[in-house]
C-alpha cells in the first residue's frame, strides 16, 4: 500500500493539522516507510491467531455506578483559550 | 401497509431502518463519574476524562452494561460475550476527545427483533441489526453570540445505546410505531427514561425510494430527529424529495440530511462531509467487554412482564382485541390502572372501553395523563358496577363520568347528590308511557301505520319526562308492547 500526495492532504485535514502543499511529498515518502516497515508484519503466518488487544493478560476492570467526579466547571474551563460564563466558546460553528 | 408515492412515472416505495439512539438511566457517565441529571448548569456535570484532559483513562460503568444487555434481552437479541470498544474519529467541537468511543466490529448486542402494533390491529416484525454503546457529546449552543458558539460539556460522555434496525419498514406508519415500541420496551425495564424532549430518545433514519421489486435504491439519513411527529413529517417529506430528483432524472447522493421543521424541508449537512471517514480503531485505553454466562441470566431473571407478553396476557384473560391490548399495554402505568379497574369493575371489556375511550378522550383533551388522572381506577370500576347493576343506565353514567372528571368525587356519592339513580320500577315508568301515548294520538296513529321509526321519538319523551333516568331496556319494552299491542 503506497500513499499519494492527496490521502495524505486528505489525512492531514481529517485530522485538523495544516500541511503545505510543498510539505505532502516529503510526508507521503515517510509515511510510506513507516507503513512499509509495519508491512514486514504481513510476512509472518498468523492464521488462527486471535488479534491481540492488549499486552497485559487483565480483565476489564468496572466502576459502580456512583457519582464520585465533576462539579468543578472552573477547574474544567481552566485552560480553554475563550471562555464565558461557564462555556467553552469556539468559532461559531453551525449547520 | 407501506406507504406509496404515486410520482409521474408510477408508484415508490419507502424503504427504512432506523437509528435510535436510547440515553441510559445510569447515575454516571459511561466512563466517568461525573453526574448525569439533565439540566445542570454548564459544564458542571463534567469530569477531567469528559473534557479529554491528557492523561485521562475511561473505566467503564457497570450499570450501563447491565442496562445495555438487559435492553438486548428484551428485544430478544444476541448478547455477545465479548465485545469491543472502538474509537470512532472525527472532529467538532462538543467532542473533546476529538473521537467518541463506541462500538463497532463486535458489539455487545447481536441481531434481535421487535413486533410493531399498526393502528389496523395487525402486528409487523422489525429485524434488529445491533445495539452498542457509546458516549454521547456535549452540547452546541449557536443563538448566544453573532460569530460564536458555546459549548457545554454535561452530556459528553452520558451513556447511550444506539439501537440499529434493520431496513425492514415501508411506511411513517411503522416508523413510528417502532419508534413508540422502543420506547414502551426501555421504559417498561427501566434502561431509558425515553423521555424525547430532554433528548433521552432521538432517531435517524435510513432512507430510500424504489419502484416495487427494484433493488434498494441509494439512501440517505436524516439526522436527529427528537420527536415521533418529526419522525413523521421528515419521512415524508424526504421521501417525496427522492421521488422528484429521480424523476427529474437526477441521483440520490448518499448524505446526510438535517430536517427542519420550520421550514418543513431537508438539506444537506455540508459539515458531516468527511464524517463518515471515522477511521474506526479497537480503543488501546479498553480492554474486550467480557460477560458470564451468570451475569447475563441475573440480567434476564430482572427483567419485567413486557409489553408483547402483557399484550397477550390481556387478549387472553380479559378477552381484549389486538388494538386495545397493545394500546393499554404501551406503558406499564396504563396497564396496571387497567387491571386494577377491571378488577373493581368486575368487567375488562368495558372497563378497556372506558379507560382507552372516556377516560383518555378527556386526558387528551384537557392536555394532561393517566398519571394526572383526576379519576382514580377503583372509581371507574365501581362506576361500571352501577351501569352493570343498572343502578344508573350507560348514558347517564357519562354524565356521571364528567362529574367525577371534574370533581374526582366518587360515582355512588354523584349518583345519590344529584338523584341520577336509574328508575327500573315498571309501574313508574308504566305510568308516564300510558301519559304519552294519550296525549299523542297523532303520532301513534303514525307509528301504528306504520312510521315505526317514531318508536325512538317515544322513548326520547319517556326520557325528557324522568330526566334521562328511567332504563332504556324497561321503556323499550312498555312501548313495543303497548304501541304495538
Amino acid at each position: 500500500m503506497a500513499l499519494d500526495k492527496q490521502t495524505v492532504a486528505k489525512v492531514a485535514h481529517l485530522a485538523r493539522i495544516r500541511v503545505e502543499e510543498d510539505e505532502l511529498e516529503t510526508l507521503a515518502g515517510e509515511m510510506n516507510s513507516i507503513i512499509g516497515w509495519v508491512e514486514q508484519l504481513g510476512e509472518v503466518d498468523t492464521d488462527g491467531v486471535e488479534p491481540m488487544t492488549s499486552a497485559v493478560d487483565l480483565k476489564l476492570r468496572l466502576r459502580e455506578d456512583a457519582i464520585t467526579d465533576g462539579d468543578y466547571p472552573d477547574r474544567v474551563l481552566k485552560n480553554g483559550p475563550s471562555t464565558e460564563m461557564h462555556f467553552y466558546v469556539v468559532p461559531k460553528v453551525v449547520e | 401497509m407501506g406507504d406509496i408515492i404515486k410520482g409521474e412515472t408510477g408508484d415508490w416505495e419507502i424503504v427504512m431502518g432506523l437509528e435510535v439512539h436510547a440515553q441510559i438511566t445510569s447515575k454516571s457517565k459511561l466512563f466517568s463519574g461525573a453526574a448525569t441529571n439533565f439540566g445542570g448548569d454548564p459544564n458542571e456535570q463534567v469530569s477531567l476524562v469528559d473534557a479529554a484532559m491528557p492523561g485521562m483513562l475511561p473505566v467503564l460503568n457497570a450499570e450501563c452494561v447491565r442496562q445495555g444487555v438487559r435492553t438486548g434481552l428484551a428485544l430478544k437479541a444476541q448478547i455477545n460475550k465479548r465485545s469491543v470498544f472502538a474509537r470512532k474519529n472525527y472532529f467538532y467541537a462538543d467532542l473533546p476527545q476529538g473521537y467518541q468511543i463506541s462500538q463497532y466490529e463486535e458489539p455487545v448486542v447481536g441481531e434481535g427483533e421487535v413486533q410493531i402494533d399498526l393502528a389496523d390491529g395487525t402486528s409487523k416484525s422489525i429485524g434488529i441489526e445491533r445495539l452498542h454503546l457509546e458516549q454521547d457529546a456535549g452540547k452546541s449552543l449557536h443563538d448566544q453570540h453573532p460569530s460564536k458558539s458555546y459549548i457545554d460539556l454535561n452530556r459528553s460522555g452520558v451513556a447511550l445505546m444506539e439501537i440499529v434496525s434493520k431496513p425492514d419498514m415501508r411506511s411513517a406508519d411503522e416508523a413510528t410505531a417502532y419508534v413508540n415500541k422502543l420506547r414502551s420496551i426501555v421504559r417498561y425495564i427501566g434502561s431509558c427514561d425515553g423521555n424525547m424532549a430532554e433528548g433521552s430518545m432521538r432517531a435517524d433514519v435510513n432512507i430510500s425510494v424504489r419502484k416495487a421489486g427494484e433493488p434498494m435504491g441509494t439512501r440517505t439519513e436524516l439526522k436527529n430527529l427528537n420527536s415521533v411527529r418529526f419522525i413523521r413529517q421528515a419521512i415524508e417529506i424526504e421521501a417525496k424529495r427522492q421521488v422528484k430528483v429521480i424523476e427529474g432524472g437526477g441521483e440520490i447522493t448518499q448524505e446526510t440530511r438535517l430536517f427542519d421543521p420550520t421550514k418543513g424541508e431537508t438539506r444537506s449537512m455540508r459539515s458531516k462531509e468527511d464524517a463518515h471517514d471515522y477511521r474506526y480503531f479497537p480503543d488501546p485505553d479498553l480492554l474486550p467487554l467480557e460477560l458470564e454466562d451468570a451475569f447475563i441470566d441475573e440480567c434476564l431473571k430482572s427483567l419485567p412482564e413486557l409489553p408483547d407478553e402483557k399484550k397477550a396476557r390481556f387478549m387472553a384473560d380479559y378477552g381484549l382485541g389486538a388494538y386495545d391490548a397493545g394500546v393499554l399495554v404501551a406503558d406499564q402505568e396504563t396497564a396496571a390502572y387497567f387491571e386494577e379497574a377491571a378488577k373493581a369493575a368486575g368487567d375488562a371489556k368495558l372497563a378497556a372501553n372506558w379507560i382507552t375511550v372516556e377516560l383518555f378522550g378527556r386526558l387528551n383533551k384537557a392536555g394532561t395523563d393517566l398519571g394526572d388522572s383526576p379519576i382514580s381506577a377503583k372509581q371507574i370500576g365501581e362506576l361500571i358496577g352501577l351501569i352493570k347493576d343498572d343502578t344508573i343506565s350507560g348514558k347517564i353514567a357519562k354524565d356521571v363520568f364528567d362529574e367525577m372528571f371534574e370533581t374526582s368525587k366518587d360515582p355512588g356519592v354523584i349518583v345519590e347528590e344529584k338523584g341520577l339513580k336509574q328508575i327500573t320500577d315498571t309501574g313508574a315508568i308504566e305510568s308516564i308511557v300510558d301519559d304519552i301515548i294519550a296525549n299523542n294520538e297523532g303520532q301513534v296513529s303514525a307509528y301504528r301505520g306504520g312510521k315505526t321509526g317514531l318508536l325512538g321519538w317515544f322513548v326520547g319523551q319517556v326520557m325528557k319526562q324522568t330526566q334521562g333516568k328511567a332504563n332504556p331496556g324497561v321503556v323499550n319494552k312498555l312501548l313495543k308492547d303497548k304501541l304495538d299491542g
